[in-house]
């Protein structure tokens, strides 16, 4: 791997790196998003230890093998349509051109490889979960491990910690210490096990959520080290915005992933810290990225998200009853690298951040005038001035069934509504606002993810081809989830191509 | 349905309009919120 | 319906009954306001929370409904419903929550 070579290189003479750095950073740097990649890991036997699975099929064991009847194999999950989009393979507005319901009208001949992400099957999960492992929580068996490591030949400084243990080996583990079983193709083939008894925050089933969440984010910050070119020791910065609750009992959920991370892709040079604000935890993230980069504290920060294993078949009742698969099946991750701009990638307006004040209000008119209008207006710009909104961008086919509705849609319309007051806009104009504006949702619900930033790959595209100018994404989160009060949040910003930031500014 | 004087359950959603926004509006019509709660699908 | 909020109305329905009482949406769907009204009316067309077989039978209107708007006062109605008003699919709410109400 072309960036550990170079974080080697770095630890031997880190000073003069540092040095480098700095005499490089000019005073101001104006920020901006350089590379961003996804990744999708499919995990249709972690489904079961999903948040909701795992209570429903407690109470009612025989749920247990009709989810494992509606689960997609790996090829269709592939092919499936919005996964193509997540990846980079197909546009956006290419979703929006197949016919519903997609989980039937796939893609041949669709790559796990995209433009800027990849998907990748379960025995690698599970050997990146391995190669993750530092303390010895995971086993695994030997057939798995083999496949594991012949999936993960990128990955070949750790991949000697996957190894396996033989069956027998592993039920006995199983039948001598509390953990979880583990499956794949139809066999017990690994344990993940308890730390403490005592301790909730160390159980099985949330260590198997953070060892999930660093593996999978492992997978999409490797990648965009390759994509970017930039060496691993490079980067000095990591902000962690996933959702897992990583500590022990005494400060749950108020540990980090950031350096956990960090640590497996060679980023020697780099601390970091985590960014918590439920699903709009990616957008505040990626300000506080930009800020430290415009201030000349930190020249490449990378902005990282795991996969959110407590919400793998979130919905997976209202898709039996519908008689649909069970799609929430992969665990999603993410990673962006903010570095300064200089012609490349998209310029950040950290000039133009939207923010939802506590004192705003949470009406629906309150979020959005403070999310989109209020920095608009800052920069004598109307919301037709943007090319693009990336709101929440979940995939609807996965949250309709419930009675969720299309939240992208849903989203659109409610901006759209915003510009006929503001008389931007008719009222007959709705529509086409949300098309020409809006996008499909096809992301997974996996909390975090889907907050907006998933289009960024796409926005990067589009403007180095010229065909976008500038995009905002908008994020919220529910923070009345937590019961600690009954606000809502959220965030937006805008990026523009750089000869539009030169412009504007 | 005359909302004054009745007790009012109030089930919003945060991309529609939230549980607080249905009290306020249900105690300007006169009514006694019991219970208000926010969902959120996703 | 969340299960806890489920809990939460059967609770309130048992200790002081559902005399007098009325439940109020705010949903911007049509899907998801109807399944609300079902819970409400006839229980948990989910059969997995607390309503489950539970018909509280229990008065049920869509806060997009004219007859309840006009009990409301108009700016804060202005503030707190008019996006949804314009971007909601009003009529088709309006449906799906009478059809479980009456």
């Amino acid at each position: 791997m072309a960036g550990l070579g170079q974080a080697t290189v770095t630890l031997l003479r880190p000073s003069n790196r540092r040095a480098a750095n700095l005499e490089t950073i000019p005073l101001s740097p104006t920020p901006a998003i350089l590379s961003a990649s996804y990744a999708l890991s499919h995990a249709p036997d972690l489904v079961r230890y999903g948040s909701k699975p795992v209570r429903e099929i407690g109470r009612d064991p025989s749920l247990l093998p009709r989810i494992a009847g509606s689960l997609r194999p790996w090829d269709e999950v592939v092919a499936y349509p919005p996964n193509q989009v997540f990846i980079g393979n197909l546009a956006p507005e290419d979703l929006a051109s197949i016919p519903r319901p997609w989980y039937e009208n796939r893609i041949d001949s669709a790559s796990p490889s995209g433009a800027f992400g990849r998907m990748v099957s379960q025995p690698a999960l599970y050997g990146l979960m391995k190669l993750c492992d530092d303390f010895d929580l995971l086993a695994i068996d030997g057939e798995l491990a083999e496949q594991a490591g012949f999936d993960l030949v990128d990955f070949d400084h750790r991949r000697g910690r996957i190894t396996g243990v033989d069956p027998a080996e592993l039920r006995t583990l199983a039948e001598e210490s509390a953990g979880l079983d583990l499956h794949h193709d139809g066999r017990m083939a690994g344990f993940i096990r308890t730390v403490h008894d005592q301790d909730e925050a160390l159980t099985a089933s949330v260590l198997l959520e953070n060892l999930a969440g660093k593996a999978t984010a492992v997978l999409a910050f490797s990648d965009l080290l390759r994509n970017s070119g930039i060496g691993a020791g490079e980067i000095d910065y990591l902000l962690n915005c996933g959702e897992e609750a990583v500590g022990d009992r005494y400060q749950r959920g108020g540990g980090s992933l950031s350096k956990a991370v960090g640590e497996v892709v060679g980023c020697v040079n780099a601390t970091g810290s985590d960014i918590k604000a439920f699903c709009s935890a990616p957008v505040h993230a990626l300000i506080a990225a930009g800020a430290m980069v415009a201030a000349g504290v930190h020249k490449y920060v990378v902005v990282l998200g795991g996969g959110s294993q407590a919400k793998l078949g979130m919905k997976f009742g209202a898709h039996l009853r519908n008689g649909v698969p069970v799609m929430e099946d992969c665990l999603a991750s993410m990673a962006f690298l903010v570095g300064p701009a200089g012609g490349h990638g998209m310029e950040l307006r950290l000039d133009l951040a939207g923010k939802h004040p506590i004192g705003a209000g949470s009406s629906p008119k309150a979020v959005y005038e403070a999310l989109v209008v209020e920095p608009l207006v800052r920069a004598g710009l109307g919301m037709t001035d943007i090319d693009k909104y990336a709101v929440e961008m979940h995939n609807p086919e996965i949250t309709e069934p419930g009675g969720s509705g299309d939240v992208p849609r849903m989203n659109y319309r409610t901006l759209a509504a915003m510009a006929v007051l503001r008389r931007e806009i008719g009222r007959g104009d709705i529509d086409r606002f949300v098309a020409e504006r809006g996008m499909p949702g096809f992301a997974p619900t996996q909390g975090h993810i889907p907050a907006g930033v998933p289009y960024l790959g796409h926005a990067l595209e589009a403007m180095r081809r010229g065909s976008l100018d500038r995009a905002m994404i908008v994020a919220k989160g529910s923070l009345f989830l937590g019961r600690m009060t009954q606000l809502v949040d959220g965030v937006s910003f805008i990026v523009e191509r750089p000869a539009v930031a030169r412009r504007t500014g | 349905m005359d909302l004054n004087g009745r007790r009012v359950v109030a089930i919003g959603e945060r991309d529609g309009v939230t549980g607080p926004s249905l009290k306020l509006l249900a105690e300007s019509a006169g009514a006694d919120v019991v219970f208000s709660v926010t969902q959120c699908f996703v | 319906m969340d299960l806890e909020d489920q809990a939460n109305v059967n609770r309130l329905a048992e200790t002081s009954g559902t005399d007098g009482m009325v439940v109020l949406l705010g949903q911007p769907d049509a899907n998801s306001a109807g399944l609300f009204a079902e819970t409400v009316t006839r229980g948990d067309p989910t059969w997995a929370g607390p309503l489950a077989g539970v018909p509280l039978g229990l008065p049920v209107y869509h806060v997009l409904e004219p007859e309840i708007k006009e009990q409301m006062d108009g700016d804060l109605y202005d503030e707190h419903v008019g996006l949804m008003e314009l971007s909601a699919d009003v009529e088709e709410i309006i449906k799906w929550v009478a059809v479980y109400r009456d």
